[in-house]
């Protein structure tokens, strides 16, 4: 038996270090301010919600939960026949190596959204019978398609980062390629905010609110706050944070600001603001450092057989170990994201003291949006990244038992 | 893009002469008048005919022999004054439709037709006259449909109007036409070429509509019979079966993006070299060796990508413009000396090309949207749609190629890739020996 090199020791030894510091931040990251001892009582869910609109919720969740199945169950076993046979496409290509491989991956991707199309068609037609969205069967189908040229952006600026080291590095192109891949992200991040388009201005009272919230929640530079105008495509009532530092900002659905209490309105306000002032934004970076790299040493492993990443022909097998690994690594990054909102949740009642629009809020997603308040367990635990809205009103009460 | 095939209705250029009058270029639009009543005049009779026509071809399964000398005269007439007013011709059209005329269409004698073509005729003449309209556009008489080539057929010019005709690429180029035609006494080369190819495809277009043969248009430039490119430096050659993939052809718009934001970016560079070779061409009187090959990869990665698009050419495109890379290629000739006169103005200059290109690409935009139809549901882009597509992507080249300061020479407008192999008499009395070298110096 040879003695390993030192070459291979020194591998060996920063591999070990590089999971040692993974782990570290791991736990790092995994930490929230949600007190560890915080015991929510049970809630009866039909009581809480209204049992017709619990049954009406979960009728309505159930289809689109076996959509949803039926849509991962195609997205694997197409981009397994395409890492099959999908390299024949090569021959398509007049471009270089890398140019080819962009082809290849974004064939992959609409060959995928052929086979998933009958599934769009199905969940619109369901949301439209629910009442849930107005837009027309062309209108999704065009939107659809415009979302699959941002994903083929999006693939081909991978592969050619990934493609490009590989190409150069040989072997080792999963590391930095990792750091190229959190660098892009953390820009996206921060530039997102600015590329958001159909803004209104919250109005004076939103602004003096948020100027309060942030204040009270320790953010010295409260964020700007917008109004996003859906009503004519979605009367789903949503809210969303983006942004980091100095281009933070939250936006609400005109669906919420307009149709929802005030006080309610200033719960969603407070929860978004603690995903800026706890920092969740930069957290999701962290955490996709955690996983992108691993999940691109895979990668890098997986396509040897076919002369590595750098060679166009590996790029369909890429496709396919990437969505794996990401469905794989789904409940990791769903429970940290868990983690946060509940964070969010927690952070929004010490602010607001107002546990009954917390709860008023939950219980009107579920009559007005249809959100099942209790969903199986193992779809929760897979594809949940936010707190079921039973533990959410669970939180509000066991938040309002502590203060008394 | 070589001459292949025949239609019944074919253009037939009998005067090859390129010198136009100016007194009669002058009042052209004047003079067309009495011939645009007259056609307007005929063009309700076609229409109050046309539904005779279309039972008596239904049950007989062809078209009686004087409702087919009507419209023939009617389709003929149409293309003689589409040709008129394009300065495609000049002398005067007769009003008869008759075939002594510098501009004829051939058409062949009635003969049976498929009832079922016939039945869907309206429909299925839809995509060649939105085509038509596209080429030829509202040229004051409406006109819309022509078949052409020096030997295409019917105009389609009613027909055309009845088909959602717009500001076409003929039109575009009469415009411009007029005042070549003023300033030179003569109608630029390729202008007139171009004239008798869209005024062609029209006719075949019309002469459809009004079941004149059920034979489908087709708009392949080499059935026109253009004369080939003169000397230019910059060319384009096409090695092509015509083979599309299904699933590229799908997709293609959205499997361009890429390329459209590597071409943003690397546009942005390339203005900014182009500014920097408009001075040293200016100064030097050549442009330097590596702006001019910095820029001839931009001109001809735009020429790739864009062949792409319009399904020209079948294969994804590669993102450096390297020569040889695609099979719709464009060559560019090595630095040379620029007029200095030309350079300085350069801008200005390439605006009447530019507003061609626009319609040109325009109407291989609107090819290429019936092409990938056909593609996708055969698998192979038709000839004639092919060739429009790799026109406009030859024409956009040497557009480029000129306002990037690549070449002094203006863009070429006859419908052809191929160049100009002999020199080509004129049939009778044409233009003088230095016209046909430099037919577009404008």
């Amino acid at each position: 038996m040879r003695a390993p090199s030192a070459r291979r020791l020194a591998a060996g030894a920063a591999l070990l270090l590089l999971a040692g510091a993974a782990a570290w931040l791991g736990t790092r990251l995994w930490r929230t301010e949600v007190p560890g001892d915080l015991a929510p009582p049970p809630v009866d869910v039909d009581r809480t919600f209204g049992r017709a609109a619990v049954e009406e919720a979960e009728s309505f969740a159930a289809l689109l939960r076996v959509l949803a199945l039926l849509g991962e169950l195609t997205l694997v076993v197409t981009l397994a026949l395409y890492a099959w046979r999908g390299a024949r496409f090569a021959r398509e290509s007049a471009a270089g190596p890398i140019g080819t491989g962009f082809l290849l991956g974004m064939l992959g991707f609409a060959i995928v959204w052929l086979v998933q199309a009958p599934f769009l068609l199905v969940e619109l037609w369901w949301l439209r019978r629910h009442d849930v969205t107005q837009i027309g069967y062309a209108e999704a189908v065009a939107a659809d398609l415009a979302a699959l040229g941002g994903r083929f952006l999006f693939v081909c600026l991978a592969l050619l980062v990934a493609m490009g080291l590989a190409r150069l590095l040989r072997r080792r192109w999963w590391l930095p390629a990792s750091a190229v891949f959190v660098v892009v992200l953390a820009a996206y991040a921060f530039a997102s905010p600015y590329l958001l388009v159909g803004l209104d201005d919250a109005g004076p009272r939103l602004r003096a609110e948020t100027r309060r919230l942030a204040d009270a929640q320790g953010l010295a530079d409260a964020p700007r706050v917008s109004i996003m105008e859906v009503r004519e495509l979605t009367s789903q009532p949503n809210a969303f944070a983006a942004g980091i530092g100095p281009s933070r900002r939250v936006v609400l659905f005109d669906t919420l600001a307009e149709d929802f209490p005030a006080d309610q309105v200033r719960s969603v306000l407070a929860h978004e603001i603690a995903h800026l002032a706890r920092d969740h934004i930069p957290k999701g970076i962290g955490w996709f450092a955690l996983v992108v790299a691993p999940s691109a040493l895979v990668v890098a492993v997986a396509t040897r057989g076919r002369g590595g990443l750098g060679e166009p022909a590996a790029v369909p097998l890429a496709l396919l170990v990437v969505t794996v690994l990401a469905l794989l690594s789904a409940p990791l990054q769903n429970a940290a994201s868990r983690r946060y909102e509940a964070e969010a949740d927690w952070a929004a009642l010490q602010s607001t003291r107002d546990p009954a629009a917390l709860e008023g809020l939950h219980v009107g997603f579920t009559r007005v949006a249809l959100a099942d308040p209790d969903p199986p367990g193992w779809w929760h635990w897979w594809f949940g990244s936010h707190p079921t809205g039973a533990e959410r009103v669970a939180m509000a009460r066991a938040w309002a038992a502590g203060e008394r | 893009m070589d001459a292949q095939g025949s239609h019944p209705i074919q253009v037939v250029l009998r005067d090859d002469t390129l010198e136009r009058n100016r007194w009669t270029v002058a009042f052209r639009l004047i003079l067309a008048i009495p011939l645009l009543i007259w056609w307007y005049l005929w063009t309700l009779g076609a229409v109050i005919a046309l539904p005779v026509a279309w039972v008596w071809a239904l049950i007989a399964g062809r078209l009686p022999d004087g409702l087919h000398n009507f419209y023939g005269a009617y389709v003929r007439f149409t293309s003689q004054l589409h040709g008129y007013m394009t300065f495609a011709t000049d002398r005067y059209p007769p009003f008869d439709g008759s075939k002594d005329y510098a501009l004829d269409v051939d058409i062949a004698p009635a003969a049976p037709q498929s009832r079922v073509k016939v039945l869907f005729r309206l429909l299925l003449a839809l995509p060649p006259l939105i085509l038509a309209g596209a080429l030829i556009g509202g040229t004051g008489g409406g006109g819309g449909d022509f078949d052409g080539s020096r030997t295409t057929g019917d105009d389609g010019g009613g027909f055309g109007t009845l088909a959602l005709t717009g500001g076409g690429a003929l039109t575009v180029i009469a415009v411009l036409g007029w005042f070549a035609c003023l300033a030179r006494g003569a109608v630029p080369w390729g202008f007139r070429d171009f004239a008798v190819w869209a005024i062609g495809y029209g006719a075949q277009a019309g002469g459809y509509l009004v079941l004149l043969t059920d034979r489908y248009p087709n708009s392949m430039p080499a059935l026109a019979r253009p004369a080939g490119m003169p000397e230019h430096p910059v060319g384009a050659t096409l090695e092509d079966d015509l083979r599309r993939s299904r699933l590229t052809v799908a997709f293609r718009l959205l499997l361009a993006l890429p390329h459209v934001v590597w071409l943003t970016l690397w546009g942005i560079v390339a203005l900014l070299a182009a500014i920097a070779n408009w001075f040293a061409t200016l100064f030097v009187g050549t442009s330097p060796a590596a702006l001019h090959d910095f820029l001839a990869a931009y001109v001809r990665q735009r020429a790739h990508v864009l062949a792409f698009v319009l399904l020209a050419a079948n294969p994804f495109p590669g993102f450096t413009g390297a020569p040889g890379s695609y099979p719709l290629d464009v060559q560019i000739a090595p630095p040379a000396p620029q007029h200095r006169g030309k350079t300085f103005f350069r801008i200005v200059l390439a605006i009447p090309a530019a507003w061609i290109a626009s319609a040109i690409v325009w109407a291989a935009f609107v090819a290429a949207v019936g092409g990938w139809f056909a593609s996708l549901v055969t698998g192979r882009m038709p000839r004639g749609l092919r060739d429009i597509g790799a026109f406009a992507v030859r024409y956009s080249a040497q557009l480029d190629a000129y306002a990037f300061l690549l070449t002094d020479r203006y863009p070429y407008t006859g419908p052809t890739l191929e160049r100009r192999r002999t020199f080509l008499p004129p049939s009778h009395g044409g233009p003088s020996r230095d016209w046909q070298v430099a037919p577009e110096a404008m």
